[in-house]
C-alpha cells in the first residue's frame, strides 16, 4: 500500500508545504540554476578543464534532499545535486574552487567538478562508480549508532541508471539488514547518459522494488517542488524516527546534456512534452506568482542576490593560485612514516 | 584520407561485425545514433541491427553475459565506458573468464575494450591504466596498442583469439594519432616492435608512452645519443626476446609506463632482463611510471604525475651518465 502511495503525483504545488519552506527551497533552486549557468559559460569559454555536470530539471528533488538534513546527518550527493549540497550547507566557494582547480578548495585540485565533499561535515565525496556511496553511508550510520548518537539520518541520491549497479543492490540490502536510518532518493530522469529507460530496467516503476528490499517506497513528480518537499521530508522524518529504510523515486527529465559537452540530441522529441519534462524551477516561480507568495520585486531581488553570491565565489576562486606539481605532497596515505619509497 | 586511432577501432569493429556473424558488441551508450561515450561504435547499431546492444550500468553482469555468450559460441566485444569502471567487473573477468579454459578445457573468447589512460582534467576515476592488474592474473591476454595500425589489426586479432583478451585503448591517442590509411599487414600478436633502432639506451614501453619515448629519443639525439625504442604491443604475452635483443644492442635499459609504480609491467620487464640478461647490462636498469597517488584532476598536477617526454629524457640522461 505504502509502496504505491503518491505514485501518480497528483498533488497541487504548494498545497501541503508551508510557504516559508517552499520559498527557501525555491531560493536554493534559483541559486543553483544561476550557478550552473555560470559554470557552463566558464566551461564554454575554456576556463574549466574536464567537465561540467548540471542538475537542470532536478533542482526541486535535490533541494528537498538537502533541506531536511541537519548537522550530524550524513549526505552523499551525486552528479545533479548542487541544490541539495547548498541547502545542506556546502559553501558556494567549495564548488567554485573545485571546478576551477584552486588549491584552496576542499579537493585542492586533486579531484574536480562534482567529485567533492567534506566528510567531517557529513558530506561525503562521491567517487564516479555509481552505487558505491550507498554502503558507505550505511557504514557511517552504523558507526553513529555504535557510538550512541541519536536522531540522525543518512541520505544519498542516485539516478535510475545507477540503480542498476550491483553496488546499489548490495548497498540497499545491507542498509535494511543493519536497520539503519537510511533514505535513498532515486531520480528517474529517463536517460542514463544516452540510454533510455527500456534498456535500463523493465519493472513499471523503480519504487516497486521497495518492498522486496524491506523499504518503504514512495514515488513523486520531481517537477513539483511541493510534492518533493512533502514526500522527501516525510521519508527523512520516518527514517529518523526509526522507521525502515526509505526509497523515494522521483520522475523528471534531464533538461541538459549528460555533461555540458553533450548536446543530448538523442532525447526523443515526444518525451519533451511529458509532464515529467517540465522545469521545476519555472513551475515553482509561476506558483509563487500565482499565489502571491512573493512579489516581482522580491523575486528580482533574490535573483540579484544569488547572482552576486555566485559571481563572488567564482571571482574569489579565479584569483587563487592553482596547484603546483613541484610543491605537491605526493603521498596518498596519512601515515607518512609508512609512505612507500617507490618512485 | 586519414584515419585516427579511434576510427581504426571503429573500423575494426565494423569489419568484425561484417565478416563474423558470431560477433556482437555489448556496452553502455554504444547503440542508437549515439555510438558510445567516445563514438567508437558510431553508426554500427544502424548498420548491424540487433548486434550493438546498450546495457544497463552493470559492468559485472555485462562481462558475465559476454562469458555466457562466448561459451555458446559467440564472439562478444564488451565496451567499458572507461577502463576505471572495469574494476566492477573484476570478479567476472579474473575469476570466471580467466579460469574458464583451465578448469573446463572450453575456451572463453571474449574481448573487453578498456578506454584507458589519462587525459587533461579527467581525474582519479576516468584516467586509469589497468593492464598491470589484468596481466597479473592467469588466463588473460592483455593488449596495449600504441599506433593506428595496431589499434586496427590487434582488435581484429583479439576477437579471433580463443581466449579472453583485455584490449587497452588509450584515450589520449583517440583523436590526435592519425595514419594515412588502414593497414594491410599485421605483426603477429605477442611480438614487440623496435620502433626506432639505437645503440646507447633501450627504452621499453607501450601504449601512449611510446610517443613520449620517441619524443625523448629525438631530444637525446641532439646530444649524440641513439636510443632504441621498443613498443611491447602486448604486455601479456610479453616479448622478452625482443627486449633482450634490444638490451644486447645498447647495454642500458629504461622501462616506461603510465600506470602506478608498484609492480606492474615495467617491474616485470626489469625483472626479466635482470634475470635473463644480467650480463648484457652496463648500468643498473631503471623504470619510470606515474606517481604512487591517485591520478590528479588539475592539469598542473596531472602533467607531473605521469611520465612525459621531459621526465623520460631526464631519466635517460642519468642512465647514460652511469
Ligand atoms: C559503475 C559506473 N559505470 C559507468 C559510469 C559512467 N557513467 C557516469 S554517469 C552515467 C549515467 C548515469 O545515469 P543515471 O544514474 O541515470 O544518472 P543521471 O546522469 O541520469 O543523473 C554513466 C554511465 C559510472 N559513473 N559508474
Amino acid at each position: 500500500m505504502l509502496q504505491t502511495a503518491g505514485r501518480k503525483g497528483t498533488s497541487t504545488p504548494g498545497k501541503a508545504a508551508p510557504h516559508k519552506r517552499y520559498l527557501e527551497a525555491f531560493r536554493w533552486m534559483l541559486q543553483t540554476r544561476i550557478f550552473e549557468e555560470k559554470l557552463t559559460s566558464l566551461y564554454r569559454g575554456g576556463l574549466i578543464t574536464g567537465g561540467v555536470y548540471v542538475g537542470r530539471g532536478q533542482e526541486a528533488v535535490s533541494a528537498a534532499c538537502g533541506m531536511f538534513l541537519k548537522k550530524g546527518d550524513v549526505f552523499a550527493p551525486l552528479i545533479r545535486d548542487q541544490a541539495g549540497r547548498a541547502a545542506f550547507g556546502e559553501p558556494l566557494l567549495d564548488v567554485a574552487r573545485t571546478y576551477l582547480g584552486s588549491r584552496q578548495g576542499p579537493m585542492r585540485g586533486r579531484d574536480g567538478n562534482i567529485h567533492r565533499g567534506r566528510p567531517r561535515a557529513g558530506q561525503l565525496a562521491m567517487i564516479s562508480h555509481l552505487g558505491a556511496m550507498i554502503p558507505v553511508v550505511v557504514g557511517t550510520l552504523l558507526a553513529k549508532r555504535m557510538k550512541g548518537e541519536k536522531d540522525f539520518v543518512g541520505l544519498t541520491t542516485i539516478g535510475e541508471g545507477g540503480m542498476q549497479t550491483g553496488a546499489t543492490h548490495e548497498g540497499m540490502n545491507i542498509a535494511a539488514v543493519e536497520g539503519v536510518p537510511f533514505v535513498l532518493v532515486a531520480t528517474n530522469n529517463h536517460y542514463a547518459y544516452s540510454t533510455p529507460n527500456d534498456r535500463e530496467f523493465v519493472c513499471a516503476d523503480l519504487v516497486d522494488r521497495a518492498p522486496a528490499y524491506g523499504y518503504e517506497g514512495r514515488s513523486l513528480d520531481g517537477t513539483d517542488l511541493s510534492e518533493c518537499l512533502d514526500v522527501i521530508g516525510g521519508a527523512v522524518e520516518r527514517a529518523r524516527a526509526g522507521g525502515p529504510p526509505q526509497l523515494v523515486v522521483a520522475s523528471t527529465l534531464r533538461l541538459a546534456g549528460h555533461g555540458e559537452h553533450d548536446d543530448a540530441s538523442y532525447v526523443a522529441a515526444e518525451i519533451k512534452g511529458e509532464d515529467f519534462a517540465r522545469d521545476s524551477l519555472q513551475r515553482a516561480e509561476e506558483f509563487i506568482k500565482e499565489e502571491g507568495l512573493a512579489d516581482a520585486d522580491t523575486l528580482a531581488q533574490w535573483r540579484a542576490d544569488a547572482t552576486a553570491q555566485v559571481n563572488e565565489a567564482v571571482s574569489t576562486a579565479q584569483e587563487e593560485a592553482a596547484p603546483d606539481g613541484n610543491e605537491e605532497d605526493w603521498s596518498a596515505i596519512s601515515t607518512r612514516t609508512l609512505t612507500d619509497r617507490i618512485s | 584520407m586519414s584515419v585516427s586511432y579511434l576510427e581504426a577501432i571503429r573500423e575494426a569493429q565494423a569489419h568484425l561485425l561484417r565478416e563474423d556473424k558470431r560477433v556482437f558488441i555489448y556496452g553502455q551508450d554504444i547503440s542508437g545514433n549515439f555510438g558510445g561515450a567516445f563514438k567508437a561504435t558510431k553508426g554500427l547499431a544502424a548498420e548491424f541491427p540487433g548486434r550493438v546492444l546498450n546495457t544497463p550500468i552493470s559492468e559485472d553482469a555485462m562481462v558475465g553475459t559476454a562469458i555466457g555468450a562466448a561459451l555458446e559460441g559467440m564472439r562478444p566485444i564488451v565496451e567499458m565506458q572507461f577502463a576505471d569502471f572495469s574494476s566492477i567487473a573484476l570478479n567476472q573477468i579474473l575469476n570466471n573468464a580467466g579460469t574458464q579454459y583451465w578448469r573446463t578445457n572450453i575456451p572463453c573468447p571474449i574481448t573487453v575494450r578498456l578506454p584507458s589512460g589519462g587525459t587533461k582534467g579527467s581525474g582519479p576515476f576516468h584516467s586509469q591504466s589497468m593492464e598491470g592488474i589484468y596481466a597479473h592474473y592467469p588466463g588473460l591476454i592483455v593488449m596495449t596498442p600504441a599506433t593506428v595500425e595496431d589499434a586496427y589489426t590487434m582488435l581484429i586479432d583479439a576477437v579471433a583469439i580463443d581466449d579472453p583478451v583485455i584490449y587497452c585503448e588509450h584515450k589520449y591517442l583517440y583523436y590526435h594519432l592519425k595514419a594515412d590509411e588502414l593497414p594491410k599487414n599485421r605483426l603477429p600478436i605477442g611480438q614487440a616492435r623496435v620502433v626506432r633502432p639505437g645503440r646507447d639506451l633501450s627504452i621499453v614501453t607501450y601504449s601512449v608512452m611510446v610517443h613520449e619515448a620517441l619524443a625523448a629519443a629525438e631530444e637525446l639525439r641532439a646530444d649524440g645519443f641513439e636510443v632504441d625504442v621498443v613498443d611491447l604491443r602486448t604486455v601479456k604475452p610479453l616479448d622478452t626476446d625482443t627486449v633482450l635483443a634490444s638490451v644486447a644492442r645498447t647495454g642500458r635499459l629504461l622501462c616506461v609506463g603510465e600506470s602506478f609504480p608498484w609492480g606492474g609491467v615495467t617491474a616485470e620487464v626489469i625483472a626479466r632482463v635482470a634475470t635473463e640478461g644480467f650480463h648484457l647490462l652496463d648500468a643498473a636498469p631503471a623504470r619510470l611510471n606515474a606517481k604512487d597517488t591517485p591520478i590528479p584532476y588539475h592539469p598542473n598536477l596531472w602533467s607531473e604525475h605521469r611520465p612525459n617526454e621531459n621526465s623520460i629524457a631526464k631519466k635517460a640522461r642519468q642512465i647514460l651518465a652511469e
